[in-house]
């Protein structure tokens, strides 16, 4: 098994275990952090894969880079959008998770 | 100017007027807008009268060509739905100039998102390959639930946080598909896959997290909850823009993929797209009777987006696996219905809201009068009504007997019963609103509003009536170059 296709099948595991943590969990600031991972697994998936079919490819790098950049920026809209609801006395997970997270503290 | 440059035009002007927007005074930007509204309508007009003219043309960004460049393609498809955004977008701007006045904290922010809005929805349109469709929605997703969250109360900072999660999620299963597909087969660009494509688990599996992912942010049955409170608690010109625009954006990705590869995994996928048309029938169903028991006028409307939304999810099982005459009325009967909602309900978004600014609440029963203070308003609520009940002569009524026709040929009497039933299921909340606004036993104060307002709302509803006498136009317009682009399906 080469490298190349190591790293998709971490980034297949990053995603499936952020996956599960999107969901099972109600805290916003968690639920952003899973969102981050999955990315970094679709990244990993996304360069390691096509390399290990056709070799060294430059173009999956750029689409990771401007994948990248997305994703910072969705995560700073959301921090935003976070921190004003925490203000507005909302708390910190939305209404539908509000019982779990009782349960967990 | 070369006429090229026409195709990157439509994408640049309202991104400069989006990054230029942050920057203005609050007070320059209702007049920067309208200039820009202008020039967008200009550029628009030319682009489509271009393609007309010559057939479908590609535009390589920087000079770079496929397979390495950035390709942007203006086929007739995509002038139609650049026109049809266009039109849409430009006439809730000019609704906004004057709704956004009794908002003067939030017109700050709307202008910036609306232009970013635009730019997103124009370069989905124009994309020729899976990565930029990718960059294209995300964008969209941020505009959008800025837009969403634009009044910044705990409501609509929760419906915004919401609508992102699930719109985040959605847009990282496509692009885990687009990862799938990459590492398979070395191209996006959506010239070349559908002659690679080979039915293989990758393939399928690729194909399954796009169309689940896409799936989420159309708000498709069971994944629509978060739409209505999104939808239902933004302000009014942006109700509109997401009902009419935002959703069918993934829609039409979903539909694109679908053409390009089916026939390369027909066998593979040959209940699929029965179970698609299913969820369609669920959501007019449970749309219907959700927006039926509405207490909240901007609910009902955007509960009526989830049921007209599962509509565009009969193309699935009236295009794929049937006849090619089928397949084709389902293809421009799917699109008709694109099209006449696309107005229709932004026209229906435009009235409700002028109601609620006039009668000051959103609760069904206060509406108790409104026939004979607010008839304007109203009259342009019943005129896009008629059109989404899809009542001749409309574009709804068109769409719908187009989408009859195909079933009907196909011998699929299943989804002729759906139709007829999700119209009548509208006919059903539609006169819930109108039976109440005849009653007259209640004095409210009713505010007077700007008649602008009722003059661009009547003017969308027009235009979804319009379409009813007109469908040829956008009609031909698509088949002019149609889909030599993917891989000759049509």
């Amino acid at each position: 098994m080469d490298t190349n296709l190591a790293y998709a099948l971490l980034g297949a595991v990053l995603f499936a275990l952020s996956f599960v943590a999107f969901f099972t969990l109600s805290h916003l600031l968690k639920r952003l952090m899973a969102f981050n991972i999955m990315g970094s697994g679709c990244f990993l998936i996304l360069v390691g894969l096509p390399q290990s079919h056709h070799g060294v490819d430059p173009v999956p790098q750029a689409l990771v880079l401007t994948g990248i950049v997305v994703a910072v920026s969705a995560t700073a809209l959301a921090l935003i959008l976070i921190r004003r609801f925490w203000i507005e006395g909302g708390g910190a997970c939305l209404p539908e998770h509000q019982s779990s997270s009782e349960q967990e503290s | 100017m070369s006429t090229d440059l026409l195709i990157p035009t439509v994408l640049v002007i309202p991104l400069s007027w989006g990054v230029i927007s942050l920057l203005l005074r609050s007070r320059w930007n209702p007049s920067f807008a309208l200039l820009g509204i202008v020039i967008q309508a200009v550029a628009v007009i030319a682009l489509s009268a271009w393609i007309y003219r010559e057939g479908s043309q590609s535009y390589g960004l920087a000079g770079w060509e496929i397979p390495l460049g950035i390709e942007l393609v203006a086929s007739g498809l995509s002038v139609t739905l650049l026109a049809l955004t266009a039109l849409i977008a430009l006439i809730c701007a000019l609704y906004a100039l004057f709704y956004l006045r009794s908002y003067p904290r939030q017109q700050s922010y709307f202008w910036p998102l609306f232009w970013f809005l635009l730019t997103a929805l124009n370069g989905i349109w124009l994309a020729a390959d899976l990565f930029n469709l990718y960059v294209g929605l995300e964008l969209l997703t941020l505009a959008a639930v800025g837009l969403v969250a634009l009044n910044a109360d705990k409501s609509s900072l929760e419906a915004g946080l919401r609508y992102l999660y699930f719109a985040l999620f959605g847009s990282l299963l496509y692009l885990l598909g687009v990862a799938l597909l990459y590492g398979g087969y070395g191209t996006l660009a959506l010239t070349l896959l559908p002659d690679l494509l080979a039915p293989d688990l990758l393939t399928l599996l690729a194909l399954a997290c796009i169309t689940l992912g896409l799936l989420m942010k159309t708000a498709i049955f069971p994944f629509h909850f978060w739409l209505p409170p999104a939808h239902g608690g933004a302000l009014a010109p942006v109700s509109a823009l997401l009902s009419a625009l935002v959703v069918k954006a993934s829609f039409y990705i979903i539909a694109v993929i679908w053409l390009s590869s089916y026939d390369a995994l027909a066998i593979e996928l040959f209940w699929t797209p029965q179970a698609l048309g299913f969820l369609g029938a669920c959501a007019i169903a449970y749309g219907s009777w959700r927006a039926f028991h509405s207490q909240h006028i901007k609910m009902l409307v955007a509960w009526s987006t989830v049921a007209q939304l599962g509509y565009l999810m009969l193309f699935f099982p009236l295009a794929f696996g049937t006849a090619e005459h089928a397949a084709s009325l389902a293809w421009q009967g799917t699109l008709l219905h694109l099209l006449a909602h696309g107005f229709a309900k932004a026209a229906m978004f435009l009235s409700v809201g002028t109601l609620v600014l006039a009668i000051g609440s959103t609760s069904i029963k206060d509406l108790a009068g409104i026939s004979r203070q607010v008839p304007m308003s109203l009259f342009a609520f019943g005129l896009s009504a008629v059109s989404l009940m899809g009542l001749p002569p409309s574009g709804g009524f068109n769409a719908k007997w187009l989408m009859l026709q195909s079933a009907l040929s196909s011998e699929q009497w299943w989804w002729v019963v759906v139709i007829l039933a999700g119209g009548l299921a509208t006919a059903a909340y539609i006169f819930r609103v109108f039976s109440v606004s005849f009653e007259t036993h209640k004095d409210t104060d009713f505010k007077a509003t700007h008649p602008m307002l009722d003059v661009t709302a009547l003017l969308l509803a027009s235009i979804a009536i319009a379409l009813g006498f007109f469908s040829m136009v956008p009609l031909a317009l698509m088949e002019l170059v149609g889909f030599q682009w993917l891989g000759g399906e049509q």
